[in-house]
């Protein structure tokens, strides 16, 4: 029941606010909609052990053997309980910008919450492909309509590459159904396809495409910085801190398990791919004049990671990626906030421009240096749990060969990253005001009240993290149990 | 007994609330209560941490567990504290000398307004609380938390006055250097795990448990592990950031970059004494650093001008003198130096403040002089504190030192001969410092003379008790061959070093010859300081420096170096990745692609528009709609 409700609350509530006619009206509504969302979130967790209420099945095209099916595992819950208290926050902190045709714009926005719930959620391909794409779609038409001036350019590309990837995938999800016994869409069918060494080696890249898109994991990321950029802040927030995790979801849940001899074969490869991506990404962020730009590579470091400790196939680098799925929402959910405020108060976005806002904004500067050094996983912070598994994790694989070299170099961005947000921090906040920040103020009571809210749940989670891997052991077991090549390989030999 | 210490983690409670007390209530609290807060929760986990001290005489071991922090499969890294023998020694210096400096920054501070003043003490209080988690933790983990907490309070605080572009550069400088070797220590740290799969101190360090590593395996782990220490404890090559560290105020230089945080690095190596004991190569390694660490920085200390610089190469000459002494398995000697380093460093740095704060914040040795006629308390325990730090028999500097010559010399007479030649320096270099500044005749501008005065009693009276300690603390120590059983600190660490002792190789050294030893570097050191003296007094070092004495000044370079050859190449690597390599090279591919569609859309008369993406989305917003009405009609 709390699954379904997740998913058809924002969707009814979109559909409405698209009739609405009054903008104050409209951004109540959606408000609204989104903490009802967050407190049914909060009382699925509340109860998640209880059977039943994460789970819900209907029939839906029985003709293909596709059902709408539904269940939260420990994973698909901590996203949904992410997605449902980004919104309420996304909202929040973009409450004073000004939209054209404001009720198709968060009309938009709660389509896409939904779909993202939906591709948390889905325990059936073809749903899943469904939720895909009507997450995709809204946010798509959301960065070409109210995004910035480059904004035709620069969706042109977002477009291309997930499309493309989408595509791809729906190939691949037919190909898959054909191949499953009885030919169904379910996900334990998929699980059970019985794909041939030779199937999977290019289906695996069917899907993989997809999902590294949407991460993006380095090389097919320039349509992110770009993206991000132009996009207004809320579609930002909900791609960088929501959908991206809807690749990683992708991997864990329907790559991993479904093609795990190409996952195996193809892993050191990937991950060694990633890694460079974190070098790369974090030399690139530590050039940047612009935050937007910056706090994109920056995401593309911090992806990177989690992508090679997917592949390590180990148990606590799944637990680790999975906690950090959520601590990195968090975390650039709240650089996007500062930025945010940034661009508000002084009309910019550029590094250069700014400077010494520390002197009038202190109480920004000080949620700022939080949310920083949780970037950079100090300790105590939420990511260092994360950071902290996964490497381990990386070190500890049984089926990379390179463990030592994917997390010597990964460990290059625990370097990186300190310059580049050390960096951000010295030359935004601290120094000199000039003219333009001399007129700088603080922030103010709703601004605070959200920027505590984030560093409420990087705190919490840093400090007592132990819930929440426990949610994770059980999910975490099952995806290495399904992908697990080892005893397979063994029958081979004999 | 366990019951008994069950409280002690008030010990680091106290100073994060007072962190948060003063944290939050800056704007409402009178710089007078947050004083009263900030020092009064530092000493009263001083009395606890006096207390646990005497609980814990005689190779009593408390660990207690709090809460599971991460427990993922087998490995188990709970929120743990463990008191031992040099734990307690450390929480002693931190909460005792942090007491001091908190009283004296609450004079040295007073010009700040009070919304700063409260900021600096939230922050000074969280570093004690970082640090006494550093040294309290059960695991390597909870230990972690604690290394890197105080290298955030060692930003926040470098960078307090963040108006100056300089400062907060500086405070960069010293988290990323620090991020370097913490990034050694965390390899370290995953590959203890991978291998023995714990963190936890007692579980790891016992014969058992690290005959499981091989000799390889043990020399990386170690090696790696050294590493993260040299970039908390200022060693070659990460040390560069202590001395710029020197931006922040002077009773942070004097808690933080020299008598606690910067021996963080000691205590881990003294920690993990027992798998470096079994790691004889990094052992050299070790002593090889510390030695050429402590030459360098003393070499450097020679020529500068700036009071904070010269005490700050001082430090880092001093923790070399600390790392040779751990890397000749000589560890007693290197707790008693941090020991006797923190009373008279701490005496210094506090002492130059003082001076700082009568010159009106003029920190160049250049423009002082005479200072003696002015400021009675401060000259006297200045010159205590020289004296402590040049080695004068009877000083405290003069016992650990002496064990730590002993103990170089034991492993080879020309680290010994080195290591005497570095202490010949020390004297040199702080008489130097002493004699440009007390004596002589006044060289700042008639204003600054008008306003010399001694500091007020809260500055004055630090100053003094770090004195006595500076004198008589090194009697703790007292060598073997002067006094059989009288070296009541040796007694004291006993247990905890016990099992890396007799795994070490013993050199026994003649008593003959140890009294020989002390001897000579006693004569050495005493005329060492009376040529200094007698030098600087007739003429002092105030010309601009020419030949070898330049390139000493600038620091053999060395910033320069990193600069060109580390931080260049890789702004530019990065300036290339941006604007070159993803704009052009992979971007460029992306857009071919681009183009390719649309030029098969075109050839295929598929899209005639060539507006390959509505076509697309077209189709895709088509299939959904089947799909959506798919389900509902199934419903």
């Amino acid at each position: 029941m709390i699954a379904l409700l997740l998913i058809l609350v924002p969707l009814v509530s979109g559909l409405a606010a698209f009739l609405m006619k009054k903008e104050e009206q409209v951004r109540t509504w959606s408000l609204l909609a989104a903490i009802i969302t967050f407190i049914i979130s909060i009382l699925g967790v509340a109860v998640y052990t209880a059977p039943g209420c994460w789970t819900f099945r209907a029939g839906w095209m029985g003709s293909l053997n596709s059902s709408f099916s539904l269940k939260g595992d420990g994973m698909g819950i901590m996203l949904c309980l992410l997605t449902a208290l980004s919104y309420p926050v996304i909202f929040l902190s973009t409450w004073t910008t000004a939209y054209k045709k404001v009720h198709n714009f968060f009309g938009l926005m709660l389509l896409t919450q939904a779909g993202l719930m939906g591709v948390f959620l889905a325990m059936d391909a073809l749903l899943f492909y469904f939720f895909w794409e009507l997450a995709l779609i809204p946010i798509y038409f959301i960065c070409s309509q109210w995004g910035g001036e480059k904004r035709i350019a620069v969706t042109f590309k977002f477009f291309i590459y997930t499309f493309i990837g989408s595509l791809l995938m729906l190939v691949g999800i037919l190909y898959v159904y054909s191949r499953t016994p009885g030919h169904s869409f379910d996900i334990t069918a998929f699980y059970q396809a019985g794909l041939s060494l030779k199937e999977q080696s290019w289906l695996f890249w069917l899907f993989f495409v997809a999902f590294a898109v949407k991460m993006p994991v380095f090389p097919f990321h320039t349509w992110q910085p770009d993206t991000y950029q132009q996009s207004p802040t809320a579609a930002t927030m909900v791609l960088s801190a929501l959908m991206v995790k809807m690749g990683l979801l992708g991997v864990l849940r329907w790559l991993l398990p479904v093609f795990p001899f190409a996952s195996y074969l193809n892993g050191d490869t990937i991950s060694l791919l990633a890694v460079t991506g974190i070098v790369y990404a974090s030399l690139i962020a530590m050039r940047q004049d612009d935050m937007k730009r910056l706090v994109a590579y920056s995401s593309i470091a911090h992806i990177g990671l989690m992508c090679a400790a997917v592949f390590a196939e180990d148990k606590s680098a799944l637990q680790g990626t999975m906690i950090q799925m959520f601590s990195h929402g968090i975390n650039i959910l709240g650089m996007w906030i500062v930025v945010e405020i940034i661009e508000r108060k002084f009309g910019t976005v550029k590094i250069s421009a700014l400077g010494g806002i520390a002197q009038k904004a202190p109480v920004l500067t000080f949620f700022f240096v939080i949310i920083a050094f949780a970037n950079i996983a100090l300790p105590l912070t939420n990511a260092f749990i994360g950071e902290f598994l996964m490497f381990r994790g990386i070190l500890a694989s049984r089926v990379s060969e390179h463990g030592v070299l994917i997390m010597a170099t990964a460990g290059l961005g625990i370097i990186l990253g300190a310059v580049y947000t050390l960096r951000l921090g010295r030359k935004v906040f601290f120094g000199e005001t000039n003219a333009l920040t001399e007129k700088g103020s603080d922030i103010v009571f709703h601004e605070r009240a959200i920027l505590a809210i984030i560093v409420g749940a990087i705190l919490i989670l840093g400090i007592y993290p132990q819930p929440f891997l426990n949610a994770l052991d059980h999910i975490s077991q099952s995806i290495l149990k399904n992908s697990d090549v080892l005893p397979m390989l063994m029958k081979q030999k004999h | 007994m366990n019951n008994v210490l069950d409280i002690v983690y008030w010990i680091p409670l106290l100073p994060l609330l007072g962190c948060i007390i003063n944290g939050l209530g800056r704007k409402n609290l009178s710089k007078g209560a947050i004083g009263f807060i900030g020092s009064g929760v530092i000493l009263a986990s001083f009395v606890l941490s006096l207390w646990v001290f005497f609980q814990v005489r005689g190779g009593n071991v408390h660990t207690a567990e709090y809460f599971p922090f991460i427990n993922v499969g087998n490995l188990k890294i709970p929120f743990a504290f463990q008191i031992d023998q040099l734990s307690a020694i450390w929480l002693l210096i931190i909460t005792g000398i942090g007491f001091l400096i908190h009283v004296y920054s609450v004079s040295y501070m007073h010009e700040e307004k009070p919304v700063h003043f409260g900021r600096y003490f939230a922050y000074l209080n969280l570093f004690v609380f970082s640090m006494l988690l550093l040294v309290m933790g059960a695991n390597f983990v909870i230990m972690f938390i604690g290394w890197e907490g105080v290298g955030l309070c060692s930003y926040l605080l470098i960078g307090f006055w963040f108006k100056k572009k300089e400062y907060s550069k500086a405070a960069n400088k010293a988290f990323i250097m620090n991020r370097v070797g913490d990034l050694a220590f965390l390899i370290a740290l995953f590959m203890l795990i991978h291998k023995l799969g714990t963190t936890t101190f007692s579980e790891i360090f016992t014969s058992a448990s690290l005959a499981k590593l091989s000799g390889k395996e043990m020399t990386t782990i170690t090696l790696l592990l050294f590493v993260g220490a040299t970039g908390k404890s200022a060693q070659i090559p990460l040390y560069t950031w202590l001395p710029d560290a020197m931006a922040g105020p002077t009773p942070v230089s004097a808690l933080i970059h020299a008598a606690t945080m910067v021996t963080a690095g000691v205590y881990m190596i003294a920690r993990a004494n027992l798998m470096f004991a079994m790691a004889p190569a990094t052992l050299n390694v070790i002593a090889i650093i510390g030695i050429a660490t402590a030459l360098l920085a003393a070499t450097i200390a020679l020529k500068q001008n700036d009071i904070k610089k010269v005490l700050a190469y001082s430090t880092v000459s001093q923790l070399g003198y600390m790392f040779l002494a751990l890397g000749s398995g000589a560890y007693v000697a290197a707790v008693f130096h941090v020991m006797t380093h923190a009373f008279f460093k701490a005496l210094l740095f506090l002492g130059s403040g003082s001076v700082i704060h009568a010159m009106g914040g003029e920190q160049d040795m250049r423009k002082m002089g005479g200072l003696s006629r002015y400021m009675k308390i401060t000259n006297i325990t200045f010159l205590l504190g020289c004296l402590a730090i040049a080695g004068i028999p009877g000083f405290s500097g003069f016992f650990s030192k002496d064990e730590i010559l002993a103990g170089a010399f034991a492993k080879s007479p020309v680290l010994y001969a080195l290591g005497l030649f570095g202490a010949l320096l020390t004297a040199f270099y702080m008489f130097r410092l002493y004699v440009t500044t007390f004596k002589g005749t006044f060289r700042g501008t008639d204003e600054q003379k008008h306003h010399l005065h001694e500091s007020p009693a809260a500055i004055t009276i630090p100053l003094v008790i770090l004195a006595v300690l500076s004198v008589i603390g090194g009697f703790v120590g007292v060598p073997e061959f002067i006094a059989h059983g009288a070296h009541a600190l040796s007694g004291f660490l006993q247990p905890v070093f016990k099992e890396a002792y007799a795994v070490l190789p013993k050199h026994e050294v003649e008593h003959s010859t140890e009294w020989g030893l002390a001897g000579l570097s006693s004569v050495l050191v005493i005329l060492t300081v009376i040529i200094a003296w007698a030098r600087f007094s007739k003429k002092p070092d105030l010309q601009a420096a020419t030949g070898f004495g330049k390139i000493l000044e600038n620091k053999w370079y060395i910033d320069e170096l990193y600069q060109g050859v580390i931080v260049k190449p890789l702004n530019m690597l990065g300036s290339f990745l941006s604007n070159v390599v993803d704009k052009k090279v992979v971007d460029g591919l992306v857009n071919g692609v681009g183009r390719l569609v649309r030029y098969g859309g075109r050839q295929l008369r598929w899209l005639q528009s060539g507006q390959t993406g509505s076509y697309i989305l077209m189709m895709v917003l088509g299939m959904v709609l089947i799909f959506i009405v798919q389900f509902f009609l199934r419903k």
